[in-house]
């Protein structure tokens, strides 16, 4: 049970929130000595792994493309063009987004966008320009809640439509595993069930997006009226 | 063959000119601290298969030692105002919206093209790694776009790049590291011994408890762990194959996909996946570093009543 002192570890400070790069550093550090390495050992299982994971941030070389973009008027474009389509709403915007990020990902497509290449230069600015376009400036913690509600839609229509692909990562894990255990499946089983899912996420967030639009023109629309009144 | 290494020599060449403009912005109080930390973060793609696993570790090390100690600044490199941008939007109208859809249309065309190009008999680009090239090659593309189509100077491009990575700071090496903290955690077996806790605290005698034990149990362990790929094989081999499919009789098919679906709910609540949940906010300039995980927590609780649900259902039906 001592390897879970590391776990321990991340859950309190995540919770303390202290600098998470600590946390990491100390839970590898706490769960390896606990698991019978010593420092040297850890640092170096440490060492390897993230030298084999550098793939990972492979994904910052797009930031110079994207900056070099909006250094070029991007957002503001992006802004003009969304606040063009009178019938937008921030429902129906992330709502159609969701239904493409969604498809894509079914389609295997799931790694084509991310939140630097999609919903830091479009989706996010495309969702803020259409809230203003129909109820004016928005507050800074209202815009802040648009933009966090456009990643999440970014990442739930994502992790709810890549399972339908027949050769995404999870599917081929699962395969592997339950092969191991002498139970053979195809992946098109695997990734058929993944369908009731995807329809019930849609649903959901769908919903939530409706209130949360709902929401946003009520906190707008409280003072207008109170003008009209006037 | 071009492969990763190819892809690691652009990223750690980025990452140095990142570090050298850092280190020479005289209006960043902390630019030793940024220049050193975007520095390390280079040598670690260039250098990183010479260094040594130890090498390596102590690499690490030192990057969060900068960040816990003097912690990053944030670069200002000179840009255009927001009134140049819009004049600027303006007079290269659409153009700069298709610019912007290059980037995926690249990543997608190469994924599939760069696996037919073959010379000599051999394949000139890494078949199994065609969409990490291709997503570096439309990084390139674009820059070259925004240098030709918006007259953006190649080196404004890298200081646009530090500006974002400087909003990102320290969250841009934390993907990494928790991916590296989950091999020391197999190492050390945490997956089992949180597995063994779990099966050893529900008591599962009806088909409902262990599917909801199941389900509910792979929600937590991936939010533990930050991947539902970590938790997949502990909860399956402690509860849903033993229970569901060996003393139930379900459908291990119907169980294992609806299963990490369940996961998949337990990564939308945690930091632990940083690169979904806590990257996002970091490049959005939101204030609340957990924003983008309090707006994903209602969903992901519904959907997983609707995957225990689902998953009672059909398991034992089909």
């Amino acid at each position: 049970m001592l390897p879970l002192l590391g776990v321990a570890i991340v859950v309190l400070g995540f919770a303390a929130r202290i600098n998470p790069l600590l946390v990491v550093m100390g839970a590898a550090i706490v769960s390896g000595l606990a698991g019978g390495l010593d420092l040297t050992g850890v640092l170096s299982a440490f060492g390897k792994a993230f030298n084999e994971n550098r793939y990972i941030s492979v994904v910052w070389l797009i930031l110079p493309a994207i900056g070099a973009l909006e250094r070029a008027g991007l957002q503001q474009r992006v802004r003009e063009l969304i606040a063009g389509l009178r019938a937008m709403t921030v429902f129906r915007l992330l709502t159609l987004y969701f239904l493409i990020r969604q498809g894509g990902a079914a389609l295997g497509f799931a790694s084509l966008g991310s939140a630097a290449t999609l919903v830091r230069p479009l989706v996010a600015p495309m969702a803020e320009a259409t809230a203003e376009a129909r109820l004016g400036p928005l507050p800074k913690q209202v815009s802040e809640q648009i933009r966090a509600q456009a990643a999440a839609t970014d990442n739930v229509a994502v992790f709810f439509g890549e399972d339908i692909f027949v050769a995404i990562g999870s599917i081929l894990l699962i395969k592997g595993f339950l092969e191991q255990n002498r139970i053979i499946v195809e992946p098109l089983q695997l990734s058929v069930w993944a369908i009731p899912t995807a329809v019930m996420a849609f649903a959901v967030h769908a919903s939530r997006l409706y209130f949360f639009d709902r929401q946003l023109s009520r906190q707008a629309g409280v003072p207008g009226k109170k003008k009209a009144r006037a | 063959m071009i492969g990763l290494g190819t892809v690691y020599v652009l990223a750690g060449a980025v990452f140095a000119a990142v570090a050298v403009l850092s280190a020479s912005d005289r209006s960043n109080p902390k630019r030793w601290a940024n220049g050193s930390f975007w520095g390390l973060f280079a040598v670690s793609f260039l250098l990183g298969d010479r260094l040594g696993n130890l090498g390596n570790g102590v690499l690490v090390l030192m990057m969060v030692v900068i960040v816990g100690v003097r912690g990053l600044g944030l670069g200002r490199p000179a840009t255009t105002s927001e009134d140049q941008r819009r004049v600027l939007s303006r007079e290269f109208g659409n153009r700069l919206f298709l610019a912007a859809l290059t980037i995926p249309g690249i990543t997608l065309l190469g994924s599939f093209a760069l696996k037919v190009i073959i010379i000599g008999g051999e394949p000139l680009f890494d078949p199994g790694q065609t969409t990490l090239i291709s997503f570096a090659l439309s990084a390139v593309v674009a820059v070259f776009v925004a240098r030709i189509g918006f007259r953006q100077p190649v080196i404004a491009a890298l200081q646009e790049g530090r500006r974002l990575i400087d909003m990102v700071g320290w969250a841009a090496l934390l993907p990494q590291m928790l991916a590296a903290l989950g091999a020391v955690f197999a190492l050390a077996g945490v997956g089992n011994a949180v597995g063994s806790l779990a099966a050893q605290a529900i008591p599962m005698d009806s088909r409902f408890a262990a599917v909801a034990a199941y389900t509910v149990g792979m929600a937590l362990f991936t939010a533990i762990m930050g991947n539902a790929f970590a938790a997949f094989p502990v909860m399956t081999a402690g509860i849903g194959l033993p229970l569901i499919v060996m003393k139930f009789g379900g459908n291990p098919a119907i169980m294992s996909a609806i299963g990490m679906l369940s996961g998949f709910c337990g990564t939308l609540t945690t930091p632990m996946a940083a690169n979904f949940n806590l990257v996002p906010p970091a490049l959005l300039g939101l204030e609340d570093r957990y924003a983008v995980i309090k707006a994903q927590i209602p969903t992901a609780i519904v959907v997983l009543l609707v995957n225990t649900v689902l998953m009672y259902a059909l398991v034992f039906r089909f």
